[in-house]
């Protein structure tokens, strides 16, 4: 076995992991991972999804070579009689493989053909805060430096912008102040818009350490949701989604009003006109006003502005709550506003320290690798940074015109002014707002390449080109994550088939579109441009365009990285970076002061009414990822939550005459998805909850994003993808489905990839993965109708039920057809359908792979228990030593607390996720005793 | 002068025509002079299990069904190895081979049929046999001792079972058929193929769709030798050492014919099973019954019934034809198949297989009901569809469990429940003696049985293989515990223990001063030693009511609730009610209750319709406590007693009353509570007329008016709603508690156990109430005195069983193990 040592590829905490490999006979292959022990992001600890990350890993399910989906040789979606293009029987045609060279070529003739009848402005990249900082840079620099656009965003865009052009306002630059340390001494944490339990779960370990070490440390999160992590908090602002502009005003109202404003900082250390300006704003804040627009009690926000003013240090920490709307900068800045005033700013344990929901959307914009930004932080309009970086470059000009953000690159696709776009490690079909405008944007373009390690996404279909990329364990590189450090990405493995490195693919695209464009070019040749040999060649390019500016990594090699992770800046001389920003109250803007940001309470974008009176909120579970291309492979991984529920509250739902599990129609006035209810104590009445991961893969729709709005700030143009306005519905699908088969982990990809057209033929249908040792898919469906019988046989071929090896239930009148399908004497696939009583006990009898013999006169029949009347086990709580709710149920009844649980059951004594869930577990079934 | 007693002969000594005579013996005893003709040298045995006999899994002693002491002991002539050949139906007599002759009244034709021998060369060649009687099967047997190859041609149900029996012998089997598929007139391909499938894993071989045109073998002199070899259409030969013909059978309708009867194929007979000649009547399978002539035994017993019906002159019994089904006795392999197997245009089918089980079964449906099926492999609920077949049965219901059994439909709803409620009661429920639900039902409440021997001892249920004998017992619990409600008239006995009635009883116990159930059971003449559920409880009553502080009570023998003094709920927790007077509470008792509903964890409160609380879900060990928790008096929900008086709020707070009907209420209920009386009582008091209490419908129901309190009686808001009827006007809270404690005590001294005073008022008339309540006022005042008697000392259970008394009832004992 051999170790080498990388970072995680989820979140934005960034930490280290070790990642464990094996010589096979197919080659070396990862077989397990773990924390790394001297990472200063977790010191050894890791989440129930970076614990799982080896399952990820593999050839299974990813796109191994080069393929084309072909068109009509005028690439348009019309045919020649003008009439469109069946665009869904060109998708379900699929592709032809190609070889590299071919692929490049082809783009390359392509995009060049677009640039040189439209302009360069008709082509777009759209990447992603997944990519290493390496791969950023050369697609900044294929776009901005050789093609002449700045038509390059990434899925950042939907994530972080607002927290930069937050800190921008106010701070003067993209840096968060602060890092992880401060949590262990600060006295008062302010957790807004961040479920950090559930998003961020290693650096809630730390959180709870803190408080642990400090009683004494009051905790304050404002989320309209009660989160795990609100549940933890001494004080929880539930305030209603848009309004935490006017909470933050409240307090800082109630924060000059008791005198807790620190006047010799301000003074000190701001700009004066900006804090009259802002001290004017809020005086109409009081806290009774707010308390009406926010929801929560005066005396509430009282108390969260006194501890977050009389605490001796007030760290905030912050996430995509305040940045997916469209006040975000202003939410952002508006939180900042506070630490100014406070001067709870640049010292141990203070400051605004936004959390980054990715591993490397810090990195991205490092490189300047959006559409409004430039290397190093620099800004593209300002013509002295443009003149920079042609000049760090080596080209004439960098172009002024700003590019296409995100929702905009995609509406000038819908619209045809951009028209071939290059989208790299994301998935926009899925996770970007208003997912039908998206879907539509994409069909009409002309040339879409898609550069992906995966073989199914929501996007694939959409794309003209397919290119296979290398991903985690097997790349190498650099990542920043939220405290500003740099770690190391290192190769563990080769990449499968002809899967390439994404910088390499991007490389090898600019010496081919230079070819390809040769003299009309107005730059300087693509040879000399990309003359990269290495990930670190590209590494020290971008190094050389920091020096001098706030990040200034002059001092980081790969060499020094070698050693250990550092933060930046770190200049040349210097030996470590700096842990924390504006210590001396100086600030990276012309004054060297801060500036209050004046800022605007708005409400969200789109108003509930009558016809959609509910208020939708998007995000993350604790053991998902993003859109799942990757957590949905681990079948633990659905332990936790198994479909997509839209959490409600009960009076809500009992008005409209829905019981947990039903199913309901939401739709809003962009779209329309089936999803089944269910009642969450967590809701406020009127306020819905659905989970982002599911989209088309896993659903029969795009999920969260076909509801959601594409309004963008007006200043950062991050999207509000955390509010819409909706209606829910009682579907009435009679007719119910559960389909299960034990799968090879190797299978299970394709698997489910077959089994997702059979997605559409339901009025509701999901599809996941269950079992451990015995891993599983599985597809829910229902229906108005009974399946018809060829559909039914269709699912039996996909889910390889063999009728010789089956025992079969047939009442054809009531639509009821059920299959229990036996391998090597063991239940290893069930298909219930018209009738599903048995389903939970069968998924368990799948998982545990449970002898036919001891249930044969039983599986067929509508019974909701098993014939030994054992219990299901429920859903998976602990994730790392697979105990079940149920069995923690048990033990608290029994007369077990917290620390009992951990002897016993061993729940939350790996990664520690679930600790939050279990303590809230403890605590609810102690009360209910 | 007596009568000459009838002649009745039977031709035949099968099943069907013994079975006739078994049931005309037990309805018509004497009735006939009995001579019966057999053609065989047996006795009566049971042609079914000549399967088993051939497979040497039984011998013919196993399976002889009435052996020749029977008919000796019965009376009956029996003329064995004698065949028939000849009715005189003029002379009225028959004459067997040898020249018996018997004379008949009434001549009974049960000559069975005969197997069906192939038109064929071949088919007198020694070695080829029919499979008909225990002569075939002992030839059969004998051969297979020395010969190896044996060819069976049909592939029906006698032909699969000959092939086995063979194979078990030890011989090299061919089974050959005619059709596609094996039993194509029981089954359909799937269930075929998976028997041909596990015949074949057997050993057997089979050739489909063969026909057999020849059987070769030489002739010895003349005269036929030994089979060697069976040829076929397509020009295929195999050898063959055996050949058994089992290709179906016709029946034997040629003496009837040649005596002159109507027959087709078979004898025709109507629906009592005569012939065309009236004195003459034929069952089994020479009979063609509506153009059927059947061929199993289950319709041959049904005949058999109706003709004994007929032949002892009741008339009663019409034989309307049967649906048949059949099960295959191949040991190892079940198979069942009944009706419509088939299915057609509209008809749905429903399917279970389990290819690695091997288990197929398919019921088909029509309009939700189950008109046919097919079961191989799993059998067990076969009879169970066929009775559900009969009976037409509407199974919509219970449409998505059918396929998983019976058993599985009383285990899908409340666990352990008994299946036998939910039986029909034309059930079987011992197929030893052919005895149904509803007669032992019946048997048991119109003859009041209450043990298994009882049970036995007059329905035969149970008396033989005792495997029924869970079932017999569940329905006797069934009968006797839930679905009690007497039906009594004024001369029918209390119970089945006794002859006397509820009043014979009640007025021995007072006149002869009888203080125990033992006693009274002595002094009366119980049949049973120790009484039954119904008398006891009815017993322990009279006596505690008419000799009050006197007569011992005897707990168990009171219904459980009035043991566990609580009310048991269909989970098996209890109900508590405190005794709240009058439906008025306060804010210490509210406080108490709320600290034992949370202390007890007990799951739901609700305010009853009696302007109680009820507290739902209390575990029985934790009765004692609550009570002693609670701190009030026993509401006497779960009790024959006063349950509630429900009052309105009356003149003191209303607008509209017009007299304190809360304090009247409240009056009334602390002078009657803890009084127990032969169903439940429910009073109330309204301040005014416009009743809001509701005091119409109650047992004793006062209303205020200007002038006092009008008193009603006899009410009912039970299932039949009964208007209470008035009986007086009265001026005084006093007069109220007098005149309605003289009604309620006269209602508890005379109305039969389990009456309630609607009943009790309805069977001695309201003005016999008034007789006794109003005009006789000493007599009013001596019954108001008797109850305040009995009353009188009477504790609150509740706070005696809080106190400890009765622990038992609440402990599980600790059993060491």
């Amino acid at each position: 076995m051999a170790e080498v040592k990388s970072t995680c590829c989820y979140c934005g905490v960034g930490c280290g992991v070790i990642v464990q490999t094996e010589q096979r006979p197919q080659g070396v292959v990862i077989t397990g991972v773990r924390g790394d022990p001297s990472h200063p992001a977790n010191f050894g600890k890791l989440c129930t999804k970076g614990s799982t990350l080896h399952l990820t890993a593999g050839a299974a399910g990813r796109l191994l070579y080069p393929q084309l989906r072909p068109r009509d040789p005028m690439g348009r979606p019309r045919d020649p009689k003008g009439r469109p293009r069946d665009e869904q029987a060109r998708r379900r045609a699929g592709t032809v493989r190609m070889h590299w060279d071919g692929a490049l070529a082809l783009a390359a003739e392509r995009f060049g053909r677009v640039i040189r009848e439209h302009g360069p402005d008709a082509v777009a990249f759209y990447i992603s805060g997944q990519l290493l900082t390496e791969d950023y840079y050369v697609f900044n620099k294929l776009a901005k430096g050789l093609i002449g656009t700045n038509n390059v965003d990434t899925n950042s865009r939907l994530c972080m912008s607002s927290a930069v052009s937050g800190y921008k306002a106010t701070l003067g630059a993209d840096a968060p102040p602060a890092c992880y340390e401060d949590i262990d001494h600060a006295g008062c944490l302010f957790i807004s818009g961040s479920n950090t339990a559930y998003a961020h779960p290693i650096l809630y370990r730390r959180i709870e350490a803190a408080r642990a070490r400090n009683p004494g440390l009051k905790m304050i999160v404002v989320d309209p949701r009660r989160t795990d992590t609100a549940r933890d908090a001494d004080l929880h602002l539930a305030i209603l989604p848009g309004t935490d502009v006017a909470l933050c005003h409240a307090m800082l109202h109630v924060l000059l009003w008791e005198g807790l404003c620190d006047m010799d900082y301000i003074r000190a250390h701001t700009e004066r006109e900006s804090f009259d300006a802002l001290r004017d704003r809020v005086r109409e804040f009081t806290p009774a006003a707010a308390s009406e627009v926010c929801g929560v009690a005066a005396a509430d926000i009282v108390t969260a502005a006194k501890w977050f003013g009389q605490s001796r240090a007030t760290l905030s920490l912050y996430c995509q709550g305040l940045n997916q709307s469209a006040n975000g900068t202003h939410n952002n800045a508006a939180l900042i506003n506070l630490h100014l005033a406070t001067g709870q700013i640049g010292r141990p344990g203070a400051g605004p320290f936004s959390l980054t929901g990715q591993p490397n959307a810090m990195g991205g914009r490092e490189v300047g690798g959006m559409a409004n930004l430039l290397p190093a932080h620099r800004d593209l309009a300002d013509p002295a940074h443009r003149a920079e970086v042609a000049a760090l470059w080596g080209v004439d000009s960098v172009p002024a015109k700003p590019g296409k953000t995100a929702v905009e690159l995609f509406q000038a696709l819908r619209s045809g002014e951009v028209r071939a776009v290059w989208i790299a490690c994301t998935n926009p079909a899925q996770s970007m707002p208003d997912a039908t405008l998206v879907r539509a944007a994409l069909e009409r373009a002309e040339f879409v390449v898609l550069q992906e390690a995966y073989a199914h996404t929501d996007t694939t279909p959409y794309a003209d080109l397919l290119l296979p990329a290398s991903t985690w364990g097997e790349k190498d590189g650099t990542v920043t994550n939220s405290e500003r450090r740099i770690t190391r990405v290192r190769a563990a493995v080769p990449p499968p088939g002809e899967a390439r490195h994404d910088w390499v693919i991007a490389r090898d695209f600019a010496l081919a579109l230079g070819r390809e464009l040769g003299s009309e070019l107005n730059h300087a040749d693509a040879g000399r441009l990309f003359a990269y040999a290495s990930a670190e060649d590209v590494f020290n390019e971008h190094r050389a365009t920091t020096r001098g500016r706030d990040l200034d990594i002059s001092g980081m090699s790969y060499a020094l990285l070698e050693q250990g992770p550092q933060q930046w800046p770190l200049r040349e001389g210097e030996s470590t970076g700096a842990a924390r920003l504006y210590t001396d109250g100086v600030y990276p803007t012309p004054s060297g002061r801060a500036r209050f940001a004046l800022t605007d309470h708005k409400p969200t974008a789109e108003k509930t009414d009558a016809r959609y009176p509910l208020h939708f909120n998007t995000g993350r579970l604790r053991d998902h990822w993003h859109g799942m291309t990757r957590t949905g492979r681990v079948p633990q991984l659905y332990g936790h939550v198994e479909e997509p529920l839209l959490a409600m509250n009960a009076l809500d739902m009992r008005r409209r005459g829905l019981a947990d599990g039903d199913i309901a129609r939401v739709s809003s006035r962009r779209g329309e998805i089936a999803v089944r209810v269910a009642a969450s104590e967590d809701m406020r009445a009127g306020q819905t909850y659905l989970p982002m991961h599911w989209g088309s893969q896993f659903m029969n729709s795009p999920g969260a994003n076909a509801l959601t709005v594409p309004d963008f700030d007006p200043q950062s143009r991050q999207p509000e993808l955390k509010h819409a306005a909706v209606r829910v519905d009682k579907l009435d699908l009679p007719w119910e489905m559960v389909v299960m088969r034990a799968v090879s982990e190797a299978d299970a990809p394709a698997v489910l990839a077959a089994a997702q057209p059979l997605l559409a033929e339901f009025g509701y249908a999901t599809l996941g993965l269950f079992g451990r040792e015995h891993p599983a898919v599985i597809l829910r469906a229902a229906n108005a109708v009974p399946a018809a019988e060829e559909l039914v046989e269709r699912i039996d071929r996909c889910f390889v039920f063999d009728p010789a090896a089956s025992l079969s239930y047939a009442d054809a009148r009531r639509g009821v057809a059920k299959r229990v399908t036996v391998a090597d004497g063991r239940v290893a696939g069930v298909r219930l359908s018209g009738e599903t009583a048995a389903r939970d006990w069968l998924k368990q009898a799948v998982a545990e792979g449970m002898a036919i013999d001891t249930v044969r006169r039983w599986v067929l029949a509508p019974v909701s228990t098993p014939p030994a009347g054992s219990n299901t086990r429920g859903r998976i709580v602990c994730n790392c030593h697979d105990v079940s709710e149920n069995e923690i149920s048990a033990e608290v009844a029994a007369g077990a607390d917290l620390s009992a649980l951990q002897d016993k059951l061993k729940c939350g004594t790996e990664c520690g996720s679930c600790v939050p869930e279990l303590k809230r577990l403890v605590a609810a079934l102690k009360k209910a005793a | 002068m007596k009568m000459k007693k009838m002649k009745l002969v039977m031709v035949g000594n099968g099943m069907a025509g013994v079975r006739t005579i078994e049931e005309l013996l037990k309805i018509a005893p004497g009735m006939y002079d009995i001579t019966v003709f057999g053609a065989e040298p047996h006795a009566n045995y049971n042609r079914i299990l000549l399967s088993p006999v051939l497979a040497g899994e039984m011998t013919i002693k196993d399976i002889m069904l009435n052996d020749v002491d029977w008919y000796e002991q019965n009376g009956i002539r029996l003329h064995l190895n004698k065949k028939v050949v000849r009715i005189d139906r003029r002379a009225r007599k028959v004459t067997a081979e040898d020249g018996t002759e018997e004379d008949y009244d009434r001549l009974l034709l049960a000559t069975g049929s005969n197997p069906f021998i192939l038109p064929i060369p071949g088919k007198e060649l020694q070695g080829v046999l029919t499979y008909r009687d225990i002569g075939d099967t002992n030839a059969m047997i004998e051969a297979s001792g020395q010969y190896k190859r044996a060819v069976v041609i049909g592939g029906g149900l006698l032909g699969l079972e000959a092939a086995n029996g063979l194979k078990q012998r030890g011989m090299d089997v061919t089974v050959v058929h005619l059709a596609e598929w094996l039993m194509e007139r029981q089954l359909d391909r799937t269930a075929a193929d998976m028997l041909k499938k596990s015949l074949e894993a057997r050993g057997l071989k089979f050739l489909l769709q063969k026909q057999t045109t020849s059987i070769n073998g030489p002739l010895i002199d003349g005269k036929a030798g030994r089979v060697e070899s069976v040829s076929f259409s397509d020009g295929e030969t195999i050898p063959a050492d055996l050949v058994c013909m089992a290709v179906g059978i016709k029946p034997n309708d040629d003496l009837a014919r040649s005596a002159g009867i109507h027959c087709t194929r078979g004898v025709v007979v109507n629906d009592t099973l005569q012939t065309y000649d009236p004195r003459i009547y034929a069952v089994g399978e020479c009979a063609s019954h509506r153009g059927i002539a059947y061929g199993l035994v289950a319709p041959l017993f049904e005949m058999a019934k109706v003709c004994a019906n007929h032949l002892a002159l009741m008339g009663i019994g019409r034989y309307q034809g049967s649906v048949t089904s059949t099960k295959l006795k191949v040991t190892g392999i079940d198979l069942f198949s009944a009706g419509n197997f088939t299915g057609g245009a509209d008809t749905e089918d429903i399917v279970l297989q389990d290819a690695v089980g091997g288990v197929y079964k398919r019921l088909v449906i029509q309009n939700e009901r189950v008109v046919g099926g097919v079961l191989y492999g799993d059998t067990v609920d076969g009879a169970w569809y066929f009775q559900l077949l009969r009976d037409k049965q509407n199974i919509a219901e219970i449409r998505d469990h059918l396929m998983f059994g019976q058993s599985h439909l009383g285990n899908s709803g409340h666990q352990g429940q008994n299946n036998a409620a939910n039986m029909p009661d034309e059930m079987e429920v011992c197929g030893c003696n052919g005895v149904c639900k509803g007669t032992i039902v019946k048997a048991i409440k119109s003859q009041g049985l209450f043990t298994l021997d009882d049970v036995r001892k007059h329905t035969k249920a149970s008396s033989s293989c005792g495997s029924c004998t869970g079932l017999v017992e569940q329905i006797l619990a069934s009968t006797v515990g839930g679905a009690y409600e007497p039906q009594q008239t004024a001369t029918k006995p209390m119970c089945g223990c006794t002859d006397h009635t509820h009043e014979e009883v009640r007025k021995t116990i007072r006149e002869q001063h009888l203080l125990s159930i033992p006693d009274v059971q002595r002094f009366m003449e119980w049949r049973t030693p120790n009484g039954c559920a119904s008398c006891r409880p009815a017993l322990n009553y009279y006596l505690l009511s008419t000799w009050p502080h006197e007569a011992q009570d005897d707990p168990q023998s009171r219904f459980i609730n009035e043991r566990a003094h609580a009310n048991i709920q269909k989970d098996g927790t209890y109900s508590v009610v405190p005794r709240m007077f009058g439906g008025v509470t306060d804010a210490k008792q509210l406080r108490r209750i709320a600290d034992v509903v949370e202390k007890y964890d007990i799951p739901t409160v609700k305010v009853t319709g009696g302007q109680r609380i009820d507290l739902l879900g209390v575990k029985k060990a934790d009765l004692p406590k609550v009570w002693a928790d609670l701190a009030m008096p026993s509401g006497h929900a779960y009790a024959k007693a006063l349950r509630t008086v429900k009052t309105c709020v009356g003149s003191e707070w209303c607008r509209f009353g017009v007299q304190d009907s809360t304090q009247m209420g409240i009056d009334l209920e602390q002078a009657f509570w803890k009084m127990y009386a032969p169903h439940k009582v429910k009073m109330a008091v309204s301040g005014c007329p416009r009743n809001c209490a509701e005091s119409g419908i109650k047992d004793v129901g006062v209303i205020g008016v200007e002038s006092g309190w009008e008193i009603y009686v006899a009410g009912n808001g039970g299932i039949k709603t009964e208007v209470a009827q008035f009986l007086c006007k009265v001026k005084t809270a006093e007069e109220v508690l007098e005149y309605s404690g003289a009604f309620v005590q006269l209602y508890r001294e005379e109305a039969r156990y389990l009456d309630r005073t609607v009943h009790y008022v309805a069977r001695v008339g309201l003005d016999y109430v008034k007789k006794r309540v109003l005009e006789d006022t000493e007599g009013r005042k001596a019954l108001y005195a008797r109850l305040q008697f009995a009353l009188q000392g009477e504790k609150d259970p509740w706070q005696e069983r809080a106190a400890g008394a009765g622990r038992g009832e609440f402990e599980s004992f600790e059993v060491a193990v």
